[in-house]
């Protein structure tokens, strides 16, 4: 069953420095029972404002949300269930845990709220602390609790009333890179312990690839595309999810005669099948490690312009007419600085070429 | 923080002089606040237990147990007490309207709540005995004529809402702040945990912000406590005194026999004991209770729609801005546009007399000059003054520095009356100097008040340049002088400039030292209305009121304009 269904979910701002936006233009998507669903994409690409109007604190300009087969937010009707009817587990960027609680009153204080006597309340805070690793600290107060400790105490306030959907604002992204590693696997563990469907907010790529089932990615108001995160890797659908996701380096070509010219090199063609729908100006697209870099005269001929020394594999800044491409091998294969190779494209994507005006809009976005 | 300690030192002794530029600029701290603040405070003590050179407790024990004076101490308590019970509630209240929910105007609204601020309390408490003083009250008038009963501003009751229109502000400034600055997804949290609107009120959002609702409220009681002016214009025609009209009305009716002055030293002892209580209080509850609550990326806090209650709640809020600020206003405007005081309030009895009148009298100019005077000194004084102690405490950090702290910002907790007895004790021929009847006796009493405003001021500043900025500085082949010249001081200089106005604003509108101080030449502006209204002319006092309340605006105005584009180092 889809836990989480957005139709045509659209939502317009107006800002002083901005005017008139469209954060938010025309979302459709479903998350499915029990799966971990990431939002990906830079700061002002609508994700954080998509989970606030899930969440119910933020109303829709058009479209409907629907809850576990409820409607909860329908603007054609008017209807808005507030966030505290829509029985959903929410922990935020900045942990939220509320200073003036002890950490077993911030657990309990949904289970208050709902009513529940107080032998029930003590017996789920129990439970929810324990697979919290928080069981010991009850009386203690968030203040004298390090941000990781902070941030279990945020998880177990929203597992305790047992949601069917979670929803994660960025919730690893004030934890240092070794904590946010090791709470990734408590979450993921959480989940197949309480089975609830996941929807996780992020602007980290690696993040999102490490714990989503399936994730969407979304730039300036729009989704770009949605789909596991090894689709996404392996078939980026445009330049922007390509360069979004993992390392990429680009050339922007002409397609003339049949044979293709990177940009500042009219004489030698780079050796490339052409697909069909290909124009005349496309853009070339593929990751530093799946370039082929020899010694030999089979493909492009040129040079080392520079070698850099990464810890697991070696770096190459390659021209390529006037272009540099990155590639990256293993530090077996090895070619000094100004020797003569040969490089070679493996299955590139194509896009379009450029588009400026699209640029300048994200541009002008991440100023909010 | 040892580190930077010593590497202080390095710089000093590298300038290679016997006497380095630090060390002197630290004694000067000290000798300075041994003069403006230790002498005076030292000498009321002395004079409330010592008499003729020898221990004499007895004069302390018939001023304690005179019955007039545990009455006073009852009021002032009392007084201090409703006023910080319903100022605060006042304060909360209108901070959540504004802060936090979508009622419209708010802007304009935020700025007419701050006009108080601006204002002395005794002007309003001038305006409200015009309209509800007795049977002459223009609006006791016209109750009277219509429901057959009168109120009386001339209680205490009178000067307790009085004081709350002042001084509720204090709370509401601390808590519209802590609410704009709290992270909103501390209550967003409750609300997805199944909490409605008004259980996150009472269990998120007010519990997190009563650590600035507690400093509030403690700052309207040390004011109230400690304040003269609304209960000496409301209380003293009807015998209603607080301990700091006590001390006035002492010190003026012994007609400036030494026996006067000692009385008052008794009871700025006992003044300061009341006042000494709840600071205890405030440093114990501001110690205790503060959290971390604006972490967090910053977001627009969601503002709570008021829906039905709009209106009411907005239509209140008007009555009360009205009542407080305009009425009074308004007031002491038409008054000294009225042709005699109980004259009805129509345009066919406005005249300029009163201006004309009050501006021929030979004291007025004077008195205006002498407050321009006493405040412009004062404020270049303190601000140098205070930017030293604030160089010394925050980067000389010499041993002691904890008291030069302390003793600059002393004199901010000490009653203004307390001090002025203490200023009369040390300054009036006792020690060998004399600046009695003179200007300068008022503004050493001004230095003492308002150190502790531009130290600070300068303090926040000055621990935004890091010490390596003057270091890059010596390594560029400037002196320790030269550095501290060319670095420090410009880029401190906003928050000088800032500390200046800080005091020549309340300055300018003081009266509650210099109606102790003041000679027959040295009345301020303040003095003068309070004088004017005090001998009944009161049309001539609410002109010069208006004048003052024009002057102030005009000041306000230009340190706004000033301070506009200036914040920040």
């Amino acid at each position: 069953m889809d836990q989480v269904v957005l139709r045509n979910v659209t939502k317009r701002f107006t800002t002083k420095t901005l005017g008139d936006i469209v954060a938010v233009d025309n979302f459709n998507l479903s998350v499915h029972e029990g799966e971990c669903f990431s939002f990906l994409g830079p700061s002002g690409c609508g994700k954080s404002t998509t989970l606030r109007m899930i969440a119910g604190f933020e109303d829709l300009s058009e479209g409907e949300i629907e809850l576990c087969g409820r409607p909860v937010s329908v603007k054609s009707k008017n209807l808005y269930v507030p966030p505290e009817e829509r029985g959903l587990g929410m922990v935020f960027q900045a942990f939220a845990v509320w200073p003036h609680m002890n950490v077993f009153e911030n657990v309990a204080f949904p289970l208050r709220i709902q009513g529940m006597n107080k032998m029930d309340v003590n017996k789920k805070v129990a439970e929810a602390l324990k697979h919290t690793s928080l069981t010991g600290l009850e009386k203690v107060y968030p203040g004298d609790l390090s941000g990781g400790q902070q941030q279990r105490i945020a998880l177990a306030r929203a597992i305790v009333t047992q949601p069917k959907v979670m929803l994660l604002d960025e919730p690893l992204s004030n934890l240092d890179p070794k904590l946010r590693e090791s709470m990734r696997f408590e979450i993921k563990e959480l989940q197949a312990k309480f089975n609830f469907t996941i929807i996780f907010v992020t602007h980290d790529q690696s993040e999102a690839m490490a714990i989503s089932d399936r994730m969407m990615v979304c730039d300036m108001g729009k989704i770009m595309q949605i789909d596991t995160p090894e689709n996404l890797y392996n078939k980026p659908v445009n330049r922007f999810v390509h360069s979004f996701l993992g390392e990429s380096t680009f050339l922007n070509v002409s397609v003339r005669d049949g044979k293709v010219f990177a940009d500042g090199d009219a004489e030698q063609a780079l050796n490339l099948a052409i697909p069909p729908e290909a124009a005349e100006r496309m853009v070339v697209a593929t990751r530093p490690n799946a370039i082929e870099l020899t010694g030999g005269e089979d493909g492009y001929v040129t040079h080392v312009a520079k070698r850099i020394f990464l810890t697991d594999r070696t770096e190459y800044l390659i021209p390529v007419g006037s272009q540099t491409l990155k590639v990256q091998t293993p530090h077996r294969v090895s070619f000094s600085e100004g020797e003569k190779c040969c490089v070679r494209l493996v299955n590139p994507m194509w896009y379009p070429a450029e588009d400026e005006a699209a640029e300048k809009e994200r541009a002008r976005r991440q100023t909010i | 923080m040892s580190i930077g300690f010593g590497k202080q030192k390095d710089l000093a002794a590298l300038e290679g002089r016997h006497v380095s530029l630090d060390g002197a600029l630290t004694i000067l701290s000290f000798v300075l606040l041994l003069i403006i603040v230790v002498i005076p405070v030292f000498m009321i003590v002395y004079h409330a237990f010592f008499y003729q050179g020898h221990f004499n407790p007895e004069l302390f024990k018939t001023q304690l147990l005179d019955p007039k004076n545990l009455g006073a101490m009852w009021n002032t308590v009392k007084i201090a007490f409703f006023v910080t019970v319903f100022g605060t509630i006042m304060g909360v209240f209108y901070a959540w309207l504004l802060g936090r929910s979508d009622i419209p105007a708010k802007g304009l609204m935020r700025a007419l709540f701050s006009i108080p601020y601006m204002f002395p309390p005794f002007l309003g408490a001038m305006a409200w005995k015009l309209l509800l003083g007795g049977r002459a009250g223009y609006l006791n008038k016209w109750l009277w004529a219509t429901f057959g009963f009168r109120m009386n501003i001339n209680s205490v009751w009178g000067i307790v809402f009085v004081e709350i229109s002042y001084y509720f502000p204090f709370v509401f400034m601390q808590v519209v702040s802590a609410l704009e600055r709290m992270d909103p997804t501390l209550e967003e949290c409750a609300r997805i945990a199944g909490a409605r609107q008004m259980t996150v009120i009472r269990k998120i959002t007010l519990p997190l912000v009563l650590p600035a609702i507690s400093a509030g409220a403690l700052l309207i009681l040390i004011t109230s406590l400690a304040h003269f002016g609304v209960p000496s214009i409301l209380g003293f025609s009807q015998g209603i005194f607080t301990l700091p009209t006590r001390i006035f009305d002492a010190i003026q009716s012994a007609e400036g026999s030494f026996e006067g002055i000692r009385q008052g030293a008794a009871l700025s002892i006992m003044l300061v004991v009341v006042v000494s209580l709840a600071l205890i209080v405030q440093k114990h509850v501001l110690s205790s209770g503060s959290y971390d609550i604006i972490k967090g990326k910053s977001m627009r806090p969601t503002l709570i729609k008021l829906r039905a209650s709009k209106l009411p709640l907005l239509v209140l809020s008007i009555l009360t801005l009205l009542l407080i600020v305009v009425v009074p206003l308004v007031m002491i405007f038409l008054v000294a546009l009225v042709n005699g005081y109980g004259n009805a309030l129509i345009p066919a009895n406005f005249t300029l007399n009163n201006y004309i009148s009050v501006f021929k009298a030979a004291g007025t100019f004077d008195s205006i000059k002498n407050s321009l005077f006493a405040s412009v000194v004062a404020g270049i004084v303190c601000m140098s003054l205070g930017t030293l102690i604030a160089y010394v405490v925050q980067k000389i950090r010499p041993r002691g520095k904890g008291l030069l702290e302390i003793l600059s910002v002393l004199p901010y907790s000490i009653p203004g009356t307390v001090l002025a007895v203490g200023v009369i004790l040390a300054w009036s021929g006792s020690l060998g100097v004399s600046l009695y009847n003179t200007i300068w006796i008022i503004i050493v009493a001004y230095l003492a008040r308002y150190l502790s405003f531009s130290m600070k001021s300068s303090s926040a500043a000055l621990l935004q340049v890091h010490s390596s900025l003057e270091e890059a500085a010596r390594t560029c082949g400037a002196s320790h002088t030269e550095s501290l010249k060319d670095i420090t001081l410009p880029l401190i200089r906003p928050a000088m400039v800032a500390g200046f106005f800080l005091i020549f604003l309340p300055a300018m509108r003081e009266v509650t030292t210099s109606i102790l101080l003041y000679g027959p030449f040295t009345r301020t502006l303040g003095v003068q209305i309070y004088a004017m209204q005090d001998a009944g002319s009161m049309s001539e006092a609410a002109a010069l009121g208006s004048v003052a309340i024009v002057l102030i605006f005009i000041c306000d105005t230009i340190v706004k304009y000033i301070t506009k584009d200036r914040k920040g180092v």
